[in-house]
């Protein structure tokens, strides 16, 4: 598979950059990563460690990014994805965002993609449970194209 | 009992301020965050809305607390406790104890929704029934004979059916009930109950994962026959029980179809595909919006025009660490 492969190229701010169209948290679980992976797109991971070199968007993205419980969205957001979305470049090339959850945590269910919806002013394209079904994979896969092609279309 | 539960062998104090596996730490934090008692949810409140429901309904309520209780009891008193001797981690250890204090909460929460609605006589009748019944206890004694075996991995994935799949026959009826407005303070201790297995579900099938890094490629497929072998088992046996508690009331179909999404999330937690399709899998969206109100297809902006979906709704988006 040639997702995930693409080596980001190290700039000199000591940050990794990436033109990857989609970019995504994933703990050390990896239900998220496992999702990325069966779209089969290029992507690319925000670092998990402090330590790790950030990541630098260079083209416009959709962020995948779960949530893993909380209450009334309070530390739904992954520290790392906030890290991520307080460079004012990431912040500025967000297009959408995909939420990844569990419905057991009732309304915080995908809240960290509600909340970066609210806080970066795009639309929480869609939401799905752990991996992903395969439907889900189809699914995102259809809509993706389409939300890129649209996009591209409003700026001619 | 005949047989002695297992314990370790050797044990050092635990060191918080050294960390082998950050989720630990991440889930021990969730856990205590989201930990909860009975007696802080006005059950008393229900007591009206509990009259409004048929003899039968009420009976089948009983009936399925009941079974609840006993899974709980199981998971509180043999399952977590049995995680124990295999943890990879000192503090995979001390998130085991939580997850078996809070089952034994889960466990106990259930008689105060009884004493709180019921009378002592249809209390203990409900306890009789779930000792007769033959699927409740064939599902029970199932998952007691892996937790007594000597298979660390067959242990979790038991563990993990138990906390992601087996529950669900039961917690189907108070999300229904909840649906039509009635025992919605019971439907939110529930909540409190499904959002715990949650993180209980993701963190064992985690570890089991874990786990299976470190045996032969040839073991890690064994594991994953006898993983879907154990839950097609326990499926023909759900479906059984399904059928005992919900025929009277017309809903076994409607509860199989929440078997169906619950399986494929089990097998999710430990790292498998989904396997049943989602043509089986479509869930009654009254159930599915009485667990999660973030659950309805209308945030699908794929799959709809494009032009309706809603930009984040109002929610707490103030944790400290944003800088904007």
């Amino acid at each position: 598979m040639a997702a995930l492969a693409t080596a980001p190229a190290r700039t000199d701010g000591g940050a990794v950059s990436t033109r990857s169209h989609l970019i995504y948290f994933s703990s050390t679980s990896e239900n998220t990563r496992r999702f990325v992976q069966k779209l089969g797109r290029d992507a690319a991971r925000i670092p998990l460690y402090a330590k790790d070199a950030p990541l630098l968007a260079l083209e416009p993205y959709v962020l995948v990014v779960p949530t893993y419980g909380g209450t009334n969205g309070e530390g739904s957001v992954p520290k790392q994805v906030i890290r991520f979305l307080n460079n004012p470049q990431n912040r500025a090339l967000i297009r959408g965002v995909i939420g990844a959850g569990n419905t057991n945590f009732a309304d915080n269910y995908c809240a960290a993609g509600d909340i970066i919806a609210a806080k970066c002013k795009v639309p929480h394209l869609y939401k799905f449970e752990l991996m992903g079904t395969p439907e889900d994979v189809d699914r995102v896969s259809q809509g993706l194209d389409k939300f890129w092609t649209l996009l591209s279309q409003k700026q001619k | 009992m005949t047989e002695k539960v297992k314990l370790l062998s050797h044990v050092e104090a635990i060191n918080w301020n050294r960390i082998q596996d950050d989720k630990d730490v991440e889930v021990w934090n969730r856990l205590v965050n989201n930990f909860w008692l009975p007696e802080k949810v006005p059950l008393s409140n229900d007591v009206q809305s509990w009259h409004t429901l048929t003899p039968e309904e009420q009976q089948l309520t009983m009936r399925v607390f009941t079974g609840l209780t006993l899974l709980d009891t199981i998971q509180g008193t043999v399952g977590a406790v049995s995680l124990i001797p295999d943890a990879l981690t000192p503090h995979e250890e001390a998130v085991y104890t939580n997850i078996a204090f809070m089952e034994s909460v889960h466990a106990k929460s259930y008689s105060s929704i009884f004493s709180t609605l019921c009378s002592t006589k249809e209390i203990d009748d409900a306890f009789r029934w779930s000792l007769e019944n033959e699927n409740l206890q064939k599902k029970a004694q199932i998952v007691m004979d892996y937790y007594q075996g000597d298979d660390p991995l067959k242990r979790k994935v038991a563990s993990t059916l138990l906390e992601s799949f087996l529950f669900y026959s039961g917690f189907y009826l108070p999300m229904y009930w909840s649906s039509r407005a009635k025992l919605t303070n019971t439907a939110d201790l529930i909540r409190l109950i499904i959002r715990d297995e949650a993180v209980h579900g993701y963190y064992i099938g985690y570890k089991f994962q874990k786990g299976l890094e470190k045996v032969s490629e040839e073991k890690r497929q064994e594991i994953k026959d006898y993983t879907f072998e154990l839950l097609f088992e326990l499926y023909e046996n759900e479906v059984q029980y399904t059928h005992d508690l919900y025929d009277g009331v017309g809903l076994a179909e409607d509860v199989k179809k929440f078997l169906h999404y619950n399986a494929n999330k089990a097998l999710m937690n430990l790292g498998y595909e989904a396997m049943f399709p989602a043509s089986v899998t479509d869930v009654n969206p009254a159930i599915l919006s009485a667990l999660s109100p973030n659950a309805d297809e209308n945030h699908d902006f794929f799959s709809g025009s494009g032009s309706s979906y809603v930009i984040g709704k109002a929610v707490n988006t103030e944790d400290e660490d944003w800088e904007f």
